[in-house]
């Protein structure tokens, strides 16, 4: 089985700092780290490879600095690595992007199946795994928590739903998308980092792939930002203290009155 | 004329309340336009009553796309359906919710058409002169609020939040034109099968379509205290959500997860119990109408977001609230 995994460079969110002064996001200094939910896809696909045999490729789009988000897949257990860079794709939105990434995973060829991870932790979108199923034109099922069996032509999934899980069989090739539930990621471990260090990355660009140059980044997206803006972080509400049972009943009381005073009871 | 259209969501037949709080942005949409709103429903044997009661919630027109292979969500089908119609009737724009299956159907169906399309969008409206919609949603976590257009690309295309709206009331004397569109063999896709579903009654939870969300963190010190939240959400009519610490320690289930590797939810009233309010979860709760915060400790971010927040022992202050929901409720227990 021939696997490949879409991933993306993020910021870590866990250090995302908003400046005071001007209301924007501190990049500077910011340290980046494999998308988190796409930890789950490389986990998938690793478990699958140890139980069919095959191959796994990691893929990424983004500036040459993603390189370091490729070698950790590697460190993982990944076989290959292609990073998909060039200063066309920059500020590409999740249609231009889809489009860059099918094209670099119809260049890689003969896969079986790909898994993404739900979404990215900064764009927090989760369309350019289907968007890129679409433009491959192949059968997608998204928020997968559970792969029940998998044979030669056909996957059998649980995806995460509203109401609970819908079961769905799907023929291969297919892209799935996967939740945090399906898998604990493993961690790279020592020979895996020894050979990513060792590893030559190709890089796919403009230069080597077949693309239409009016679909590439920011001028071939179809959507453009036209405004950011920063909420207010803090929405100057109350805080009472409650220590003893006096001012336990006098808060709640302050809290029953609130919610009343909102429509809530 | 190009109208407004919203992707009504059913499940066995039945219409999902998205599909109201939809067509709520839609009438403004396309009253401002002065254009139509129509709202396109698949599935199998949805009722009249069920098309009706899209007219009364707003819409101008129903296309209506009944077969037994559409009974179900299939990403596939569903995307050729809305190509043939989006092709034959040119929509200017398309909303969907941001569900499961919004958030599946939208980017498979914006790649087909060639369209732009903008995920979970918090507020929409028109752009003065251009008549170009301008669609907001919250990115890098909730930190900023990105408004974006698409100038170029018909129909314009974007997910809505589920609860981020309210639906319209009833209007029993809306009048309306149901169009049935007969199905045809180039709308369905065979190629994935639905085998069934499966709900894990005990412990399943629908967190983003939830009007009051009470969850449970790191400070309810071990999983069996989630009895406590449980029975306080039962009173209130809500659900009960939990933060990643909790789900991670196996508390309780991943449905429950709220955040950024969880649901984000809109709720008209959030209550964190024990929930620090780590910058993940935070993002997951920033559009709730009201944030009420409970924990001991006086510097925890959920205070500093919360329009009530109280310093203090959630097992002292919960059972406290519990007593006067169950006064409310009437059932002295």
């Amino acid at each position: 089985m021939k696997i490949i995994v879409p991933i993306k460079q993020v910021p870590e969110t866990s250090n995302v700092k908003m400046d005071p002064e001007t209301g924007t996001v501190i990049r500077a200094g910011v340290e980046t780290v494999v998308n988190p939910l796409d930890l789950y896809a490389l986990e998938t696909a690793l478990v699958l490879k140890e139980r069919f045999g095959g191959t796994v490729t990691v893929l990424s789009m983004g500036p040459p600095q993603a390189v370091k988000a490729l070698k950790e897949a590697v460190a993982m257990g990944c076989d290959e690595a292609v990073l998909v860079s060039d200063r066309k794709f920059g500020g590409s939105d999740t249609w231009a992007t889809s489009y860059t990434l099918a094209q670099s995973i119809k260049k890689i060829g003969g896969y079986d199946l790909i898994i993404a991870g739900e979404r990215a932790t900064d764009g927090d979108t989760s369309q350019v795994g289907p968007g890129i199923a679409s433009w491959l034109d192949l059968p997608v099922a998204t928020y997968v928590a559970k792969i029940e069996s998998a044979e030669d032509k056909a996957i059998v999934v649980e995806r995460l739903v509203e109401d609970g899980y819908q079961i769905l069989s799907l023929p291969l090739p297919c892209l799935l998308t996967v939740v945090k539930e399906i898998a604990a990621p493993r961690l790279p471990t020592l020979d895996g980092k020894i050979r990513a260090r060792q590893m030559q990355i190709p890089v796919f660009s403009t230069e080597n792939m077949e693309l239409d140059a009016a679909a590439l980044g920011l001028k071939g997206s179809p959507t453009k930002v036209v405004k950011i803006d920063t909420p207010k972080v803090t929405r100057g509400g109350t805080v009472v203290k409650a220590g003893d049972d006096e001012s336990i009943v006098t808060a709640v009381n302050e809290l029953m009155t609130f919610l009343e005073a909102k429509g809530i009871l | 004329m190009s109208f407004v259209w919203t992707i009504a969501e059913q499940h066995n037949g039945k219409l999902r309340d998205v599909s109201f709080e939809l067509l709520a942005r839609g009438r403004k949409l396309a009253d401002k336009l002065d254009t139509k709103l129509a709202s396109v429903l698949i599935g199998d044997k949805v009722s009249e009553q069920s098309m009706q009661q899209l007219i009364q919630r707003g819409a101008d027109e129903v296309y209506s796309i009944q077969d037994p292979r559409l009974e179900n969500f299939i990403c596939e089908s569903y995307a050729k359906v809305l190509t043939t119609l989006i092709k034959t009737y040119k929509p200017s724009i398309v909303l969907a919710a941001a569900t499961s299956s919004g958030r599946t159907l939208m980017p498979y169906l914006a790649i087909k058409v060639n369209a732009g399309l903008t995920a979970d969008c918090t507020e929409l409206d028109i752009e003065e002169g251009t008549g170009n919609l301008l669609q907001t949603r919250p990115a890098i976590g909730g930190n900023i609020m990105a408004t974006i257009k698409t100038p170029d690309h018909r129909p314009q295309m974007a997910t809505v939040r589920p609860k981020s709206s309210r639906p319209l009331a009833e209007d029993k004397t809306r009048a309306g034109k149901i169009i049935a569109v007969p199905v045809t063999a180039d709308m369905l896709d065979g190629r994935v099968k639905v085998l069934g579903y499966r709900k894990d009654v005990t412990d399943f939870v629908n967190v983003e379509e939830a009007d009051i969300v009470i969850a449970g963190g790191k400070g309810l010190k071990k999983g069996d205290n989630f009895i406590i939240i449980r029975k306080l959400a039962d009173s209130f009519k809500g659900v009960v959500g939990a933060s990643r610490e909790a789900v991670d320690r196996g508390w309780i289930g991943y449905p429950h997860q709220i955040g950024l590797s969880g649901k984000t939810i809109s709720p008209k009233l959030y209550i964190g119990v024990g929930i620090s309010g780590s910058i993940q979860h935070l993002a997951g709760i920033k559009t709730s109408e009201i944030i009420v915060s409970i924990n001991s400790d006086p510097d925890a971010s959920l205070h500093k977001v919360a329009d009530f927040g109280i310093v203090g022992d959630a097992f002292q202050i919960l059972p406290e609230i519990q007593r006067r929901m169950d006064k409310r409720n009437g059932g002295a227990k």
